[in-house]
């Protein structure tokens, strides 16, 4: 394992590009892409349908792989890793918000915000589950299925679920995107009040203006390039 | 440490799984197929530990040596000079009379000391406690058991008439070791003191008399005494041990046995079905979860290891489950088939559960592994985008460990490599069959497409899913196949045997008739104004050898040819063929015969014997041999129920040796008094009633097909589970397209309506499936084994699809009416 000299810097991403092949013809969806994220930065990505937003943020997660550069979160070079690594890296110090909340139907909201402490062998995962719930206002749901919760309410729970590990890094993809305005606006004040309490780092990626408003940097794609370093 | 944890968190996911409900129908499929399994495996395995632990009750003795002629004296004195015990049996058909009734009874004659293992019981009352008993009839009296105690309306101290004596009933007997199955099994039984039997006169010429010498004693003696016996048996004679006791309660056992296992093959064959169908359904279900675990930092490892322990707890417990039913219902069969054995049936052991266990793992295992694979090799990425849908899958060859689980079974299952490979071939050929035809009548729905809107969309949902229809039709027709069979079609067929029977055909034999018997016969039958029935004569001769070479039951796998081997059987003469003969090889004689040294041959038996035309064979008669060639093979009709025979010789070959007489004639049952007067002229006849042993034939038949159609439940249990495992597959799609139909304005009733339609089409053709195979294996039944024209049964096709499209239609609507309960907007956020 590499270290990087730099503690300050969380995420490091050096010439990253992405490149697939359909058909006959060579697809670039990413071309070097360089930028850098600090400790307790909230930055958002943003750009139109097909910029290339959801492929940078799946090869930061480390759900994908890039076919040239580096990303090195936390030191650790991630495409150095094996699948199995970079899952437990994740686990160890990386959230997931996602739009379509992505909550496991078979479970109620409790065993859902559980779930990633079990995953990790945790102790007390039931008390810190049900801690985290009623912080996010959902103490009277802990019992409830996602498909007997509102929209809201399920991306609440999956705001509980990505904090419950306190990661350093959390990686959010349109949070807002299935939510109508109202909902919205409260489900980015929690998340921003998370973020604050637990010094998390934050990355989204969303089209509201609104959000972009709110965080500390903005990244602009465009066909796979970056287009400012708003610093 | 890490083991441990999975199989906690396994536990946990599994209890989460479960409770959605997405894991029940593997669990109710695997639950099925152990319980089928065991259900025969805990009932074969009560009988054979009643085998092997109490063989030598069912024998008697530790070894017994039988004869069908009077055993040399040396046997009994070498048994005494060994210090071994010995007890003396015969054994043999007789009437027993009583007043104005008689019955043919199985009468056994015993010595002191029987029986030597084991014990007999007897009763004082009729239904009343038994004791053992502490010897054996006191001279001048018989035990009787119930049967004959009922049948002749006996009191104990009534006097019965055996041949020329008359006994005196003392006890009845309950219970007592070497009782026979079979047809013997069902003729009452009479034990008689030895030294009462010469008086009786019924030891003559054709008297059908086994022979058997008990011995019992130190099991090292015994060997001894076997090793000596073994150097001395005569044709005809042989020796029985507990090694090998009871070959006939054996070879009977187990060809239940492999019937009874063929038939739980086949629930265990849809079980798979319901377990691959319901498998892969849950790997869709699961591939969002499992993107979303690997997301949060679960190690492909860890996910492997997680559902294997899942299905394994999973698999384990719906195993147990299945046991713990079969083990209940395995007391069905055992009431059904129990009374088959001669001995009470031990409890069942352990090994039929751990078998069925291990059976329903590799089920699961062979049917959900693929799936399995697929779930933990799905890309992280999914939790971005759902596009990257199912990983690419193992295909069918994926299933390859699946379907040698279930060959593997078969052919274990079927003991049996020949049978195993054709029950294997012909499911598959009779599965490729039923699914084409399934196919054709799916493509010529398609003509019916402009007819009402529920049908035409019904109708469209079958055929976009052509495979995942074809695959339910061809599982329910198999269930509801096996229950039209064992019902219409097995009555159809004794109802057709029955009415090919001729009316007057004849109704009595009388057997054991000697020769100074026929002229007082004649007169009996013409003073009383009834046609004098043809006499033939009998001989009974063993078949030594053929073409001059030695013929032994060892040179035979055939067990018919065993059999035929080992016993003497009845030889006659005639001039001329009876009229229900047909020659289907060489000549008849004729009346101008040139040579007496000829035989026919009934072409069954020579085909079992491997007996050519132009061969020679020589049979023992009563010590002395006599050698013919083989002139003409004979078809025999026996459904005429005339005397036949199986070797018949031209006059002048046989008239030299001892002789005994039968005959069969129509006796109506106005005239049956006449029978009592018979048997009192005639005491050494045996009057054999055609309608009682048919009787008796029906009823085992009935017994065997209960027992079988109460395991063909479990497949019609299974083949339901493909049908719910069907519809949960196609469940999510039927949601989205019955919201997309009410957005645009369809009602519930309409969309009930065309899912009715579907399942109805679905119930129908399983059912017409169904009935052509039922037929199918109704003509082959007929034409092969009862040599019957067999004609299509309409009501089979009527009912097989009227009840086939209502079963199925009504378990279809239950298993579908949630999807109408579902507010359209949901299902759109849900998708959306």
């Amino acid at each position: 394992m590499v270290l990087d000299a730099s503690a300050q810097t969380l995420i490091r991403v050096s010439a990253l590009g992405k490149q697939v092949t359909t058909g006959d013809a060579e697809l670039t969806i990413l071309s070097d892409v360089s930028f850098e994220v600090r400790a307790g930065e909230a930055v958002a990505i943003v750009g139109v349908s097909g910029s290339g937003k959801s492929t940078l943020l799946g090869l930061l997660a480390g759900l994908d792989t890039p076919t040239s550069g580096t990303v090195r979160i936390d030191g650790h070079d991630l495409y150095a890793l094996d699948e199995d690594g970079r899952a437990a890296l994740r686990g160890k110090m990386v959230g997931f918000v996602f739009q379509s909340f992505q909550l496991l139907p078979a479970m109620t909201a409790l065993e859902n915000v559980m779930l990633p402490l079990e995953l990790a062998g945790a102790a007390g995962a039931r008390e810190a589950a049900r801690a985290m719930l009623e912080r996010v206002g959902l103490s009277e749901r802990l019992n409830h299925y996602p498909k007997q919760l509102s929209g809201g309410e399920q991306q609440r729970v999956a705001i509980a679920r990505a904090f419950v590990t306190r990661p350093k890094l959390l990686f959010a993809d349109e949070p807002t995107g299935n939510l109508d305005a109202a909902t919205g606006a409260q489900v980015i004040d929690l998340l921003f009040e998370l973020n604050r309490e637990s010094r998390t780092t934050l990355l989204l990626v969303t089209h509201d203006e609104a959000l972009t408003q709110r965080c500390n940097r903005v990244l602009r794609l465009a066909a796979g390039r970056l287009q400012n370093h708003d610093l | 440490m890490r083991f441990a944890r999975g199989i906690g968190l396994a536990a946990r996911l599994l209890a989460r799984d479960y409770r959605a409900g997405e894991l029940a129908l593997i669990a109710i499929a695997i639950v099925i197929a152990v319980a089928s399994v065991t259900t025969v495996g805990f009932f074969t395995d009560r009988v054979h530990q009643a085998l092997e632990r109490q063989a030598n009750q069912l024998l008697g003795a530790d070894l017994v040596v039988v004869g069908d002629r009077p055993l040399a004296r040396e046997f009994e004195a070498e048994a005494f000079r060994r210090s071994l015990a010995v007890a003396r049996m015969l054994r043999f058909p007789s009437m027993v009379v009583r007043g104005e009734k008689n019955v043919l009874a199985d009468v056994k004659v015993v010595t002191p000391g029987y029986p030597l293992r084991g014990e007999a019981r007897i009763s004082a009352e009729l239904y009343g406690p038994d004791r053992r008993a502490e010897a054996i009839p006191a001279p001048g009296t018989v035990w009787v058991d119930e049967r004959l105690f009922t049948g002749l309306e006996l009191a104990i101290g009534d006097m019965v008439s055996v041949g020329a004596s008359r006994l005196r009933v003392a006890a009845i007997l309950t219970q007592e070791p070497d009782s026979a199955i079979g047809f013997l099994a069902s003729a009452p039984r009479l034990i008689v003191n030895d030294g009462d039997i010469a008086a009786t006169g019924l030891i003559q010429t054709g008297s059908r008399i086994r022979y058997r010498l008990q011995i019992a004693g130190a099991a090292e003696r015994v060997d001894g005494y076997r090793d000596w016996a073994l150097a001395r048996l005569q044709p005809g004679q042989r020796i029985e041990g507990i090694r090998d006791a009871r070959p006939e309660v054996r070879a009977a056992l187990d060809r239940a046995e492999q019937f009874l296992n063929l038939a739980a093959l086949v629930s265990v064959v849809l079980a798979a079905v319901a377990i691959a169908l319901a498998a892969r359904r849950f790997l869709q279900r699961h591939l969002d979860g499992c993107a979303m675990m690997r997301c949060l930092g679960a190690s492909q490892g860890l996910i492997t290891r997680l559902y294997a322990a899942h299905f394994l707890l999973l698999g384990t417990v719906a195993a147990v489950v299945g046991c713990t039913i079969g083990a209940a219902a395995q007391s069905v069969l055992a009431y059904w088939l129990g009374t088959l054995v001669p001995v009470r049936l031990p409890f069942p052991g352990w090994m039929p559960a751990l078998h069925g266990v291990v059976a329903g793992l590799l089920l699961l295992f062979g049917f959900a592994l693929p799936p399995l694979v697929s779930l933990t090799q799905v890309s992280t990425l999914r939790v971005l985008r759902r596009e990257f849908g199912v990983p690419k899958g193992m295909g069918l060859a994926g299933y390859v460990l699946g379907f040698a689980v279930i060959g593997g079974m078969i052919y274990w299952r079927a003991h049996d490599l020949r049978l195993g490979s054709m029950v294997f071939g012909g499911f598959v050929a009779a599965m490729l069959a039923a699914g084409l035809l399934t196919w054709l009548i799916l493509r010529g729905l398609s003509r019916m497409r402009h007819s009402g809107m529920s049908w035409r969309f019904g109708i469209a949902n079958l055929q976009r899913r052509t495979l995942g229809s074809i695959i339910q039709i061809v599982a329910l027709g198999l269930g509801i196949m096996a229950l039209l069979t064992l019902t219409l079609i097995r009555t159809d067929l004794l109802d057709a045997w029955q009415k090919s029977l001729l009316p007057d055909a004849p109704n009595r034999f009388i057997v054991n008739i000697q020769p100074d018997q026929v002229q007082p016969l004649n007169a009996f039958f013409g003073v009383r104004g009834i046609a004098q029935p043809p006499v033939f004569p009998m001989v009974r001769g063993r078949l030594i050898r053929i073409n001059g070479r030695g013929v032994s039951s060892a040179d035979y796998l055939d067990d018919r040819a065993k059999r035929l081997t080992d016993r003497e059987f009845n030889l006659s003469w005639a001039t001329r063929m009876q009229t229900d003969n047909r020659i289907v090889a060489g000549e008849w004689w004729g009346e101008k015969r040139t040579r007496r040294d000829q035989f026919s041959v009934e072409e069954g038996i020579a085909e079992t014997l491997v007996i050519r035309l132009g061969d020679v064979l020589t049979y023992d008669v009563a010590g002395r041999e006599v050698e013919g060639t083989v002139t003409s093979l004979r078809k025999v009709n026996w459904d005429t129920f005339n005397v036949n025979f199986f070797v018949v010789a031209p006059p002048g070959l046989l008239e030299t040796y001892p002789v005994s007489y039968i005959t069969s004639f129509h006796l109506p049952p106005r005239n049956a008094e006449l029978l009592n007067t018979l048997v009192k002229a005639f005491p050494n006849f045996l009057l054999i009633d055609v309608a009682q042993v048919m009787g008796q034939v029906q009823r085992i038949m009935d017994q065997v097909a209960r027992a079988v159609q109460f395991v063909f439940l479990f497949t019609v249990l299974a083949g339901l589970t493909v049908l719910y495992a069907a519809i949960a597959a196609t469940q999510d799609e039927r949601l989205y397209q019955a919201t997309i139909m009410r957005t645009l304005g369809a009602n519930r009733q309409q969309l009930a309506r065309a899912n009715l339609a579907e399942f109805a089409a679905i119930g129908a053709l399983a059912g017409l499936i169904a009935a052509a195979g039922a037929n199918a294996l109704g003509s082959v039944l007929a034409a092969r084994i009862l040599n019957l024209a067999y004609s299509f049964n309409l009501s089979v096709w009527v009912i097989g699809v009227i009840a086939g499209a209502l079963g199925i239609a009504a378990a279809g609507h239950f298993g579908t009416r949630q999807v109408l309960k579902v507010a359209p907007l949901k299902v759109l956020r849900q998708i959306g």
